[in-house]
């Protein structure tokens, strides 16, 4: 009996074979945490009498979240972040730098290795073939001071995905359709494996904004093939060398199979207060909206804001409307000046923020006030979730965002496009 | 572990951890037993101030949704909540759970109405509704995490065996 991908890298990392529904202590290539974190991280590893992590340079320190930091409580949670680092060699991405998944896609991920983060858009870099998994401050500690941590091996299901995408829809709008469908907790505990030829032919970018959700529905990690998309991807970022082609086995078993073709598929949104509540845009109704908020683990990529920037080219943001464009990472922002994407965003009247999670969490830069309504490309839209829990959140891909900020109510972009 | 005994707070479906610990308190989370005073405050904001030692946190499905924030069920147990039983519990804040200490317990809540008095059994797996008469029962842990919650969360057991006991 084959393997499936899961089954695979997990196996290797753990030094023997293991099948779904085992437990393993497996070795890990990556550990991280962000500044929300990795306080309680570092008071943990102090509790439990470890003064060194097992590998300093496999271990970095994110600040993302609250970068830069708007109060002093967070001041000092960031102070003792990078005192943290200085003494334990542990690598520090500095405010700036951008959110901790993508700058890990940039510079650290890899096909076939096992990351665990402190958040729980840790499995973004399923995309590179990875069993990228988040948990908490506490299990982190451990793993950054033994190297290893335990894991049950998760059960598969095949996510199998034909036909071409549509004029106007995205990754993120199949995603958006997928978490609809299968439910919020629908997959629970499962791996999930996207392949067939629309995700054999869907670009890097759209493949991190689908396994960033995985978490959305419940799954531990959404797993992409390594495969040439893989190779260019890591050929471009300067790391060539660490590409290896794989997939799983043909004879693997799965728990599940589910068969999606997106030829018909239309532009999605997630009405507000679950991911789950998905509809098609063209039947959310005539909502005025406030603020329109395009970055995000999901949707923080130059190819995200190059859709943006297609159809506010021109234009501007309508009446009452604020446009917050917050850029995944330094090297987003560098190329999306370079090739002047952020210049058209700013023309029609966005607001470009430093590179981080922005508006997404709640904590700065863009709070909404009581009543308000905000579509956003993130990932999540619970009640508070940006900062105020009489808000309302909608969430969209990056072209039903630049929609719907020209108009001031949402908006298919098919209407652009 | 002894048996634990407390009232039935009841929450719906979906509760996430931007309802137990949420964002805009994000400047507390070095300060826990003052985000305590908050935790599930935009669920039901009169529940951190009315809450008795000993009470339960009686849930839907898919309880702890969301971020991977440890403060959530750190703030609960802090807050001094027994257990948390839930329909279902999403994956990291069930691990979490069990990280910290704070027993999580799977099984059909529907027959617990809010306010009823509860005795929790752990180690046999049984919940006795006091209330209402009714015992229900609820399948052991996995061995690694009944192991971890047994001697008081990650921290302890690592402690102890220095690493992980898988069993
Ligand atoms: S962008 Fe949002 S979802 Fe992504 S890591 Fe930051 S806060 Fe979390």
């Amino acid at each position: 009996m084959g393997k499936t991908l899961s089954e695979k890298i997990l196996s290797e990392h753990a030094g023997h074979n293991v099948r779904a529904g085992e437990f393993a202590v497996v070795c890990v290539d990556l550990v991280y945490v962000q500044d929300g974190t990795g306080p309680l991280t570092v008071r943990q590893l102090e509790k439990l009498g470890f003064k060194n992590v097992s590998s300093p340079e496999r271990t970095i320190v994110f600040l993302d979240h609250a970068a830069p930091s708007p109060r002093q409580e967070l001041s000092n949670d960031h102070k003792l972040l990078r005192e943290f680092c200085q003494r334990s060699g542990a690598v520090l991405s500095d405010i700036g730098n951008g959110i901790s998944h993508n700058v890990a896609s940039e510079q650290y991920a890899n096909p076939g290795t096992v990351i665990v983060g402190a958040d729980s858009h840790t499995c973004t870099n399923g995309a590179l073939c990875a069993f990228a998994v988040g948990m908490g401050s506490t299990d982190i500690a451990v793993a950054m001071a033994l190297g290893h941590t335990w894991l049950r091996v998760p059960e598969t299901w095949k996510v199998s995905v034909e036909g071409d995408f549509p004029r106007a829809v995205y990754a993120k709008d199949f995603m958006l359709h997928f978490i609809g469908t299968v439910k919020a907790d629908g997959a629970t505990y499962r791996a999930l494996e996207f392949v067939g030829p629309a995700m054999d032919t869907l670009s890097m970018a759209g493949r991190l904004t689908i396994s960033n959700m995985a978490v959305e529905c419940g799954a531990k990690v959404g797993l992409f093939n390594s495969d040439e998309v893989t190779r260019n991807y890591l050929e471009l970022l300067g790391r060539p060398q660490r590409y290896k082609p794989l997939r799983a086995d043909p004879d693997a078993a799965y728990e599940k199979t589910l068969t999606f073709d997106v030829s018909s598929l239309e532009p999605m949104i997630a009405c507000p207060h679950f991911v789950d509540n998905v509809k098609p845009v063209r039947e959310a109704g005539s909502v005025a909206v406030h603020q329109v908020f395009i970055g995000t683990s999901s949707n923080g990529r130059l190819e995200d804001f190059q859709q943006a920037a297609a159809i506010l080219k021109g234009k501007k943001v309508a009446n009452g409307v604020r446009l917050l464009i917050t850029p995944g990472s330094r090297k987003v922002l560098l190329d999306g000046l370079a090739d002047g994407t952020f210049r058209t965003l700013a023309e029609a009247g966005g607001v470009i923020t430093g590179p981080g999670c922005g508006a997404c969490a709640g904590v700065h830069e863009g709070v909404l006030a009581d009543g308000e309504v905000c579509v956003a490309t993130q990932n999540r839209n619970f009640r508070g979730r940006m900062g105020n829990p009489h808000a309302f959140i909608y969430l969209a891909s990056p072209a039903t965002a630049a929609a719907t900020a020209v108009t001031g109510r949402i908006t298919d972009p098919r209407e652009f496009l | 572990m002894d048996k634990l005994r407390g009232r039935a707070w009841k929450f719906g479906d979906g509760i996430s951890t931007d309802h137990i610990a949420p964002g805009r308190l994000f400047h507390l989370r070095s300060n826990l037993p003052e985000l305590a005073k908050h935790v599930l405050e935009d669920a039901r904001p009169e529940f951190a101030a009315a809450l008795q030692t000993g009470d339960f946190i009686v849930g839907g499905r898919n309880f702890g949704q969301g971020s991977s924030r440890e403060h959530a069920p750190t703030i609960i147990k802090m807050a001094g909540v027994s257990a948390v039983i839930a329909k279902s519990f999403a994956r990291i804040f069930f691990r979490n759970c069990i990280n910290v200490g704070l027993p999580a317990i799977i099984l059909d809540t529907d027959t617990i109405d809010e306010r009823d008095e509860l005795e929790m059994d752990l180690l046999a797996g049984k919940l006795v509704n006091l209330t209402k008469g009714a015992t229900l029962s609820f399948p052991p842990l996995p061995k690694v995490m009944a192991t971890i919650l047994s001697e008081g969360g990650l921290v302890e057991h690592i402690k102890k065996h220095g690493d992980f006991k898988l069993d």
